[in-house]
């Protein structure tokens, strides 16, 4: 497929719009302090499974992170589509913890509404979050459920195969389980 | 006399996993290994709670490494490759942030649980490999495997980054674990290569995809079955298989069972009590191994 070239999306980025205070408060969260040690060599980019996906690679967006790129950053499809399978961390020749530098930013794309809006993967995120804080325990039925009703309830319809199936066979549980005492946890980011 | 673990099946183990609760269970019986379930624990909070709130994220996983602390049934053991790694990952980060480890300790104080005190957090199969060894797998082994040799696929959250014992890059404990009881495994390059998740949801395009690469490059060496440690893997290799089918027009059909059901196979258990009718894909493979068996065992008899 030929490459659309849209003249009025600037691709190019200019250093004075960047933020180098916020790549700071980055890199001092815990797992994010060898942000700046990055070698540019793509180690992360060529493991990652889900870089063809991408909008940016891996490696370019701790580039972007490092040199305080925020708002490229946080509304990135990359840093959902990160499945935390720690490839990159451990091929990282910088032994940076790329994995939990894309936590750290997921969180505040969160907190600054900054993640593309419908987007399955944070709403997924959100109502896990939702239904562990009200229950103790998720349930996988309630969390795609509610996932798919605040982003397109249609998917529901793709699903019925692979829940047919589930019910079929004993392994989908429609009742959520409430432990009798949740445990209190105090909000601190989000 | 028997050995002990604290157990913590974690959620998915009662929902989609539910044979890997099963089998885990029956396996150490067989072994004579006891399991003593956690009283009342919680979400691990596996990476989706990460992905919102890291604070409370850390004191989630910790209330479950205290209550192991508390129960005093020695190590933990727990099946799933997400609990496994938020559990050792809270300890890492307790141990090497005062910040997080204050936070987690006032945590556990207004839960009125006592503060954590290093206990093991170990994986089944480290396990067998550990603590039980080849030798007592070997003898414990009496059904013979008349299947194709299997891929061992462990999946990432398992190894990376905190395995201890095996491998990162190339682990091999399966495939020792396995050969032990008798059932052949094949050179599988992709197994540490991630299987998506739950992309598989999110984006099903997408986390199908991903599962598809892994799926044919099983079948591509030879194997008659795939052999995962990991709840979320196995469903996604097992569950997706049709859509699979549909997407690509490839005849895909290989049956995806988690380790502890493929050795308790081998000991001869029995296959209900495993699980192993809980299988979506590859049900004719399984049929015709049920079959196999049961024409010998009364030869036998």
């Amino acid at each position: 497929m030929a490459t659309k070239l849209n003249f009025s999306e600037r691709t190019i980025k200019f250093q004075r719009e960047a933020d180098p205070e916020w790549a700071r408060q980055v890199s001092e969260h815990p797992g994010c302090e060898r942000l700046f040690s990055c070698l540019q060599c793509g180690s992360c980019t060529g493991t990652c499974p889900l870089s063809i996906y991408m909008d940016y690679g891996p490696r370019r967006i701790i580039g972007l992170a490092r040199e305080g790129f925020r708002k490229e950053v946080l509304n990135s499809q990359t840093i959902w589509l990160c499945a935390s399978c720690y490839s990159c961390a451990v091929h990282c020749p910088q032994e940076i913890h790329i994995t939990d530098v894309m936590y750290n930013l997921k969180r505040e794309a969160v907190r600054s509404h900054l993640y593309p809006k419908r987007f399955a993967i944070p709403v997924l995120a959100q109502e896990f979050y939702n239904v562990v804080r009200r229950n103790g325990r998720t349930s996988e039925f309630l969390v795609v459920l509610r996932m798919a009703l605040r982003t397109n309830p249609l998917v529901l319809f793709t699903m019925w195969r692979s829940g047919l199936d589930l019910l079929r066979t004993g392994r989908l549980k429609l009742l959520s389980e409430k432990l009798k005492h949740v445990p209190f946890l105090p909000k601190e980011d989000a | 006399m028997p050995q002990d673990y604290s157990y913590f099946p974690g959620c998915s183990l009662q929902g989609t996993g539910v044979a890997y609760d099963e089998s885990v269970r029956a396996l150490f019986a067989l072994l004579d290994l006891k399991l003593h379930e956690l009283p009342e624990w919680n979400c691990c909070g596996a990476t989706s709670y990460m992905s919102i709130d890291e604070g409370s994220a850390f004191v989630l996983s910790a209330r479950n490494l205290s209550l192991a602390g508390q129960a005093k049934h020695g190590d933990l053991v727990t099946p799933c490759s997400a609990c496994f790694l938020v559990l050792k990952k809270t300890q890492d980060y307790v141990e090497h942030y005062p910040a997080i480890a204050t936070k987690v300790q006032q945590g556990l104080q207004a839960e009125g649980l006592p503060p954590l005190n290093g206990v093991q957090v170990r994986h089944p199969l480290e396990i067998l490999y550990n603590d039980v060894g080849l030798d007592r797998i070997k003898q414990a082994s009496v059904r013979p495997w008349r299947g194709a040799p299997v891929a061992c696929y462990y999946g990432c959250q398992l190894v990376r980054p905190y395995c201890d014992s095996d491998e990162q890059q190339n682990p091999t404990h399966m495939e020792e674990v396995l050969k032990a009881a008798g059932i052949p495994t094949v050179e599988y390059a992709l197994k540490t290569k991630c299987c998506g998740g739950s992309l598989t949801g999110t984006i099903p395009a997408v986390g199908q995809r991903l599962n598809y690469i892994i799926l044919k490059e099983a079948i591509r060496k030879g194997a008659g079955a795939i052999v995962t440690v990991c709840p979320l893997c196995q469903y996604n290799l097992d569950a997706y298989q049709a859509d699979i089918r549909k997407s690509t027009g490839e005849a895909i059909d290989i049956p995806v069972l988690y380790f502890s059901q493929a050795l308790g196979w081998a000991m001869g258990a029995d296959p209900k009590a495993l699980g192993m009718q809980r299988s979506i894909a590859g049900k004719k493979t399984i049929k015709q191994w049920f079959a196999a068996s049961e024409r010998e065992e009364k030869a036998h008899v």
